[in-house]
């Protein structure tokens, strides 16, 4: 039994009252002390799925339709809401994009570590101030004895995002949930930032699940890669198995689509067309329209999973063909 | 060596930022301090660097979006830097800008074809509508749109889309300077392809000259004939594109590069 199990995860986003699927039955498994990557563009329902799991799409106009959520053996889809809240920020915390729009601006951010470890810990207020610093220190905080009192104003959006890692760090969860950790922030620091998340998982063995549209850094942080399109897992396998045989025309269009900085490349393999909307409806395999293999069979026929090597899955007909 | 279409020596713009409560002192922002290129006719020179090092104020300066503090800026052999609103209007049609963000930079209440009109009537490119109708058709066709989104609103449109529009804003008036500040930074990597591809075929076909700001050093790598990497307000390296990308001298430049997260695969761009 794995730490994190999901498991034909349907979630549909209500539209004047008619249900429009985002995720479509996705499955994957996280644990100890392993790091899963999931990629995807925009739409693709990779931010859905770590919303679902952190159980806050509760009073949005998204519901979870079909499927099953188990945190350490636990159904958390059946859990009450107080219920859930014990274990969310406690032993499941989540870093979001925005370390600007995340952490309140009106507080010290020492008073928001504290809070949160006092709402999940019975602790002193001067026990709590103590662990901020020791978290602060952690993330690597410089001065963090006088920095615990420092507005988020203050800091950089480096030290900003280290906050809030410290602030999801601060219970000691066993899984961690980053969406779009270092998307907002420049290449050096988010440098700083990935290192510093697995130099934590290192010594913690935290399990991780990094969502990010940014291929490059799945593939240098993750253990295994989910890649997800139109609310589906297209391509999955550990990062060495899948980036040594892409097998899905989408993940070769989003490698190829990537400007690289070691050579040069004259005219990019664009993925022609568009990212489908909400609405649409695609028969068959949703990426039919935008590749460059597709055939009548694709249009007719959904793919069910090919397996390349190990646990190297991918929903495609022709994925041999595409491997080799 | 041919003339420079734009020269730049020693710009500076710096801010004063507002006193820190009452009795606290104002600080002076130094956002450019001191920096000074060419670009050649046809040429494409890219402003990289991270947030805060200034390479947007570079171009909201030369486009009159902030007010220069020192230096010069040649653009045809005139300094556009000390010209009047009213002087500099004319220029605006030889010096256009693409935006960063497809979703605020046009505007929702016009449809494409108002958006696209507007500023051929305003630099008298077009006598009237169906003058105008013919030259918005033809730049839509460049950059990959159907004549028949003229009546439609952005909202209708995707990013990908919108930043199309954007960019046949600017190519209507068959600009000499193109200035790209983050153009590709809001899209999608597939979408970002595209309109990379069309901005650099663009620049091609046109021999249109370009400032390209940006942070993503791939992006520059593929549009650039040439380099500036700025730290600080100023630039710390400048050079061709192989010089840069393959040979850095500064120290940044290479914590730069190396902190760029590498995709190992057998199948790069085959």
């Amino acid at each position: 039994m794995a730490l994190l199990e999901v498991e034909n995860l349907h979630i549909a986003v209500s539209v004047g009252g008619v249900l429009q699927p985002v995720v479509r039955g996705i499955s994957f498994t996280v644990d100890d002390n392993e790091t899963l990557g999931i990629v995807g563009e925009s739409g693709c329902g990779k931010s859905m799925t770590s919303l679902a799991i952190m159980g806050l799409l509760e009073g949005t106009p998204v519901r979870i339709t079909d499927g099953s959520i188990r945190y350490d053996g636990t159904e958390l889809l059946q859990l009450s809401s107080k219920q859930r809240r014990a274990i969310m920020g406690n032993r499941m915390a989540m870093i979001f994009q925005e370390p600007m729009t995340s952490l309140n601006p009106v507080y010290r951010i020492g008073d928001q570590i504290i809070e949160s470890l006092r709402q999940h810990k019975s602790i002193s207020k001067k026990a709590a101030r103590a662990r901020a610093i020791e978290l602060l220190d952690l993330v690597r905080i410089p001065n963090p004895s006088e920095r615990v009192d420092s507005f988020p104003h203050q800091m950089s959006g480096g030290q900003r995002q280290r906050v809030m890692i410290a602030m999801a760090l601060s219970c000691d969860p066993k899984l961690l949930i980053a969406d779009e950790p270092t998307t907002a922030l420049d290449v050096t620091v988010q440098k700083e930032v990935l290192e510093l998340m697995s130099d934590l998982q290192e010594r913690t063995g935290t399990a991780i699940i990094i969502i990010s549209h940014d291929l490059g850094v799945i593939a240098e942080t993750c253990d295994k890669v989910s890649v997800m399109y139109r609310g589906k897992i297209v391509e999955a396998g550990t990062t060495e198995n899948l980036f040594e045989r892409l097998a899905h025309p989408y993940t070769r269009g989003l490698l190829n689509s990537i400007p690289v900085v070691d050579h040069d490349v004259e005219w990019l393999e664009a993925i022609p067309g568009r990212v489908p909307t909400l609405g649409e409806e695609l028969s068959g395999c949703a990426f039919h329209p935008r590749c460059p293999i597709a055939t009548g069979l694709c249009i007719a026929k959904t793919p069910g999973d090919t397996y390349i090597a190990g646990n190297h899955a991918v929903k495609c007909h022709y994925a041999d063909q595409v491997a080799s | 060596m041919t003339e420079a279409i734009l020269s730049i020596r020693d710009l500076k713009t710096h801010f004063q930022t507002q006193a820190a409560g009452f009795l606290g002192e104002k600080k002076v922002i130094k956002a450019v301090d001191g920096v000074s290129f060419d670009i050649a006719p046809g040429e494409v020179l890219s402003l990289v660097g991270e947030s805060g090092c200034g390479k947007s104020t570079v171009g909201r300066t030369l486009t009159h979006l902030e007010k220069s503090t020192a230096g010069q800026a040649l653009f045809d052999g005139q300094d556009i830097l000390t010209l009047s609103p009213a002087q500099f209007r004319p220029l605006r049609r030889d010096i256009q800008m693409i935006f960063q963000d497809p979703f605020a930079s046009l505007n929702p209440r016009l449809t494409i074809e108002q958006t696209l009109g507007e500023p051929l009537f305003i630099h008298g490119l077009a006598k009237n509508w169906a003058e105008a109708r013919v030259l918005i058709a033809e730049t839509l066709d460049l950059v990959g749109m159907a004549p028949e989104v003229m009546t439609r609103h952005p909202h209708e449109f995707s990013g990908g889309q919108r930043q199309r529009i954007g960019i046949a804003r600017v190519m209507i008036l068959k600009p000499k300077l193109v200035i790209a500040d983050e153009a590709v930074s809001a899209l999608d990597v597939s979408i970002q392809a595209q309109v990379l591809n069309l901005i650099k075929k663009l620049q091609r076909d046109s021999g249109i000259s370009m400032l390209f700001i940006s942070h993503d050093l791939g992006v520059v790598r593929h549009i650039s004939d040439r380099v500036a990497v700025m730290y600080q307000g100023e630039i710390v390296e400048m050079g061709t594109k192989h010089e840069i990308f393959e040979n850095p001298q500064h120290a940044y430049t290479r914590k730069l590069l190396s902190a760029i997260p590498r995709i190992k695969t057998r199948q790069v761009n085959a």
